[in-house]
C-alpha cells in the first residue's frame, strides 16, 4: 500500500483553507447544503487524512485492512466529499455535482455511492454503531485497523449514540475513536439553550470511554492527539474538539441560522471567498 | 393449535422458532462468515443455538435495537453475513430508521430475522405481536422478504437468505406448525411461490402459518365439491407475479390468508397484481384494523376470524362471486 501523504503544519493549514473554499463552492453552486457544519470540522478531517493518522489507499478504497472514517453527522457531506477528493479518491471536478439528480454525490452520504463513503448517514445518531460493527467484524477477520467516527454535538442527544457508547466500552473496542465536533450549536439554536449536553466529558467517561479535549481548529494539536488515540487499545476514545460553527467566514460564525443554508447572495459569496482566501497561512 | 389436522399434515414436533434455531445453527456451521447479533432474546427466538456452538460469532448487543442494527451493518461491511435476530415488532418498530438507512438504503448483505410474527405468540399480548411487520419491511425498497410456512421451508429459507446477496427479512413464529414439505426435498426458490395443492375452482394464497390453514380449508371445500389450488406465497418481495396471474386466469377467484393486518399485508399486494393482470373476485382473510389482546393462539385466531373455517367461508363467497360474474 502506498503511504498516504503526511503534511507538515503549514501544509495542513493550507489544505484546510483549500477545502473550505471547495465547500463554499460546492454548496453555493448547489444552492443548498450545510457549509457551516462542514467548516467547523474541516481541521479534524484534514488532520485525519493528511496528518498521518489514517491508513488508507485511494487506489484501493475498500482495502479490507484500511482504517475507516465514518461521517456520522451526515449533513457535513460537503466536507467528506471534499476531503476524499483532495485525498485522491475521485476527481475534484465531481464535487460540483453535489446534490444534482443522477449524481452519486448525494446531499447526505450514501454508503458506497462514492469511493470512501463508508456509511449512509443523515438521520443523526447512527454512525457510531456502524463503526463498532466494523471493529467487531475486523476482529473476527484478524485485522487491526482503527475506526474514526466524526460525531456532531447535536446528535449526542440521540439515544443510539449512548447505546453505541455503552456497547463500545463493553466490547473493549480500543480501536474505535469518536471525534466530537463540538461547535455548540444545533439547527434551532445554542445547544445549551435547546437541549443541554453538559457535563459531556463526564458522560463519556462514565460510559467507559477515554476522553481528551482539543481546540478543534489547531490542526497540529489535532494530529498529535489523534495519533495518541491510536496508541492505547484497552478502551474506546473520544476527542472532544471545541470548534466554531461556520469557522472561517465571519458572518456565518456569528449567526447560527446559517445551519442548513448555502451562501447564494453574490455579495455574501464574494465576502466569504475573500475571507477564506485571506486565511492563507 | 391443530393447524394441518384436517389436511392430514404431519405435526412439526416443536415450535417453528426451534426449527429456526436449528436452521441458523446449520448455516453458521456451513459458513464461517455468518455471525448472529441478538437483542437479548436469544432464548426466545432460539438464536442461542449459535451462542452455544460458536460463541465467538454470537454477540448479544443488549436491549438496544437501534445499536443492534447499526452494529450489524458494520459487520456486513467487513464481509460477514450478520443475522440480526429479535422480535419482529421490536426490530421493525424500534429500529426502523436504522434498518432503512444502514441496511436498505445502503443495500448491504444483512439478514434481519423477526421472530414472534403475527398474533399467535399469544399470551404475551399486543405489545409483543408483529402484526404490521410485513407492511413496515415492505416499505423498504431493496429488501427481500420471506415467510416460511413449515419446518422444512424454514430450513430452506434460512439457507436461501444466507446465500442471497442483499438485505433480507425473514419472519419466524412462536407456534408449532405441521410439515407441508418433505424435509429431504423442499422446493424453495426466492420469488417463486409454491403450488402446494392443485385445484381449478379458486386459489387460496397463504403465507406463513396460513398456508397450513389454507390446506385445512381446501380439505373442507373438497368435501363440498370445490377444488382449491393452494399457493404458498413464501416470498413477499419479490412477489411471484406469474404464479399470481396464473391463479387468477386459471381458477378465476382468489382468497388471500395472512397473519397480519390487512392494511399493507399480502392481500393488498396480491390484489394489485391481480388488478393489473387479470381481475377476478377476491376475498381477504387477515386482521381487520385492530390490536389483539393476550390469549391462547387458537382462541385469538377464532376471535379474529383467521381460522381454516374463516378461509372456507371466504372461499365460498369468492366462488359464488365468480359464478355470478360468469352468468
Amino acid at each position: 500500500m502506498p503511504a498516504p501523504p503526511v503534511l507538515d503544519t503549514p501544509e495542513l493549514k493550507e489544505k484546510a483553507r483549500q477545502i473550505r473554499l471547495d465547500i463554499l463552492e460546492m454548496t453555493t453552486r448547489a444552492g443548498s447544503g450545510h457549509p457551516s457544519s462542514s467548516w467547523s470540522a474541516t481541521e479534524i478531517a484534514v488532520a485525519l487524512f493528511f496528518g498521518g493518522v489514517l491508513r488508507y489507499d485511494p487506489a484501493d478504497p475498500w482495502w479490507p485492512e484500511r482504517d475507516r472514517f465514518i461521517m456520522s453527522k451526515g449533513h457535513a457531506s460537503p466536507l467528506l466529499y471534499a476531503v476524499l477528493a483532495h485525498a485522491g479518491y475521485f476527481d475534484r471536478e465531481r464535487l460540483w455535482e453535489l446534490r444534482e439528480a443522477g449524481s452519486p454525490v448525494q446531499g447526505h452520504p450514501i454508503q458506497g455511492a462514492m469511493p470512501g463513503v463508508e456509511a449512509t448517514t443523515g438521520s443523526l445518531g447512527q454512525g457510531l454503531s456502524v463503526g463498532l460493527g466494523h471493529i467487531l467484524g475486523g476482529r473476527l477477520n484478524g485485522h487491526d485497523y482503527h475506526v474514526f467516527v466524526l460525531l456532531g454535538d447535536g446528535e449526542c442527544q440521540a439515544g443510539q449514540i449512548w447505546e453505541a457508547a455503552m456497547a463500545g466500552a463493553h466490547f473493549k473496542a480500543g480501536r474505535l475513536h469518536a471525534i466530537l465536533d463540538y461547535n455548540k450549536y444545533q439547527e434551532t439554536g445554542p445547544i445549551a439553550r435547546e437541549m443541554a449536553l453538559e457535563p459531556l466529558a463526564d458522560k463519556w467517561q462514565a460510559f467507559g470511554w477515554r476522553v481528551d479535549e482539543v481546540d478543534g481548529h489547531d490542526v497540529a494539536a489535532l494530529v498529535e492527539k489523534l495519533r495518541a488515540a491510536r496508541q492505547r487499545e484497552d478502551q474506546p476514545t473520544i476527542l472532544i474538539a471545541h470548534t466554531v460553527k461556520g469557522k472561517g467566514v465571519s458572518f456565518v460564525e456569528q449567526d447560527f441560522t446559517w445551519h442548513g443554508r448555502a451562501i447564494t447572495k453574490p455579495e455574501q459569496v464574494e465576502k466569504a471567498r475573500e475571507e477564506l482566501h485571506a486565511a492563507r497561512g | 393449535m391443530q393447524l394441518g389436522a384436517r389436511a392430514g399434515l404431519k405435526p412439526g414436533g416443536k415450535p417453528l422458532r426451534d426449527h429456526f434455531g436449528d436452521a441458523l445453527l446449520e448455516v453458521a456451521r456451513q459458513n464461517k462468515k455468518v455471525v448472529v447479533l441478538d437483542g437479548d432474546l436469544g432464548n426466545s427466538t432460539k438464536a442461542e443455538t449459535v451462542r452455544e456452538a460458536f460463541p465467538e460469532r454470537f454477540f448479544n448487543i443488549g436491549i438496544a435495537e437501534s445499536n443492534l442494527v447499526g452494529v450489524g451493518a458494520g459487520f456486513a461491511a467487513t464481509g460477514h453475513i450478520p443475522f440480526i435476530v429479535s422480535f419482529s415488532s421490536f426490530l421493525l418498530c424500534n429500529a426502523y430508521d436504522q434498518i432503512r438507512l444502514a441496511i436498505a438504503m445502503s443495500n448491504i448483505n444483512a439478514k434481519v430475522v423477526g421472530s414472534h410474527g403475527g398474533i399467535t405468540l399469544g399470551k404475551d399480548g399486543p405489545t409483543q405481536m408483529g402484526i404490521e411487520d410485513l407492511a413496515l419491511v415492505g416499505g423498504l425498497p431493496t429488501f427481500t422478504i420471506v415467510v416460511p410456512s413449515d419446518p422444512a421451508s424454514m430450513h430452506a429459507a434460512v439457507r436461501a437468505i444466507a446465500e442471497h446477496e442483499g438485505p433480507c427479512f425473514l419472519r419466524s413464529s412462536r407456534v408449532e406448525l405441521p410439515y407441508i414439505y418433505d424435509p429431504e426435498d423442499t422446493p424453495f426458490e426466492i420469488g417463486k411461490a409454491n403450488v402446494v395443492r392443485e385445484g381449478d375452482d379458486l386459489t387460496i394464497i397463504g403465507t406463513g402459518i396460513m398456508v397450513a390453514a389454507a390446506l385445512d380449508a381446501a380439505a373442507v371445500l373438497a368435501e363440498e365439491g370445490i377444488e382449491a389450488r393452494v399457493l404458498d406465497l413464501h416470498t413477499i418481495r419479490p412477489l411471484d407475479e406469474e404464479a399470481i396471474a396464473a391463479a387468477a386466469r386459471e381458477t378465476g377467484a382468489i382468497v388471500t390468508a395472512e397473519e397480519h393486518l390487512l392494511q399493507g399485508g399480502i392481500g393488498a399486494n396480491v390484489a394489485r397484481l391481480v388488478a393489473l393482470n387479470h381481475p377476478v373476485p377476491m376475498r381477504f382473510v387477515g386482521l381487520r384494523d385492530t390490536y389483539v389482546e393476550s390469549g391462547d393462539p387458537w382462541d385469538l385466531l377464532e376471535k379474529y376470524n383467521m381460522t381454516p373455517d374463516d378461509i372456507v367461508a371466504a372461499a365460498r363467497e369468492a366462488v359464488a362471486a365468480k359464478k355470478a360474474m360468469v352468468t
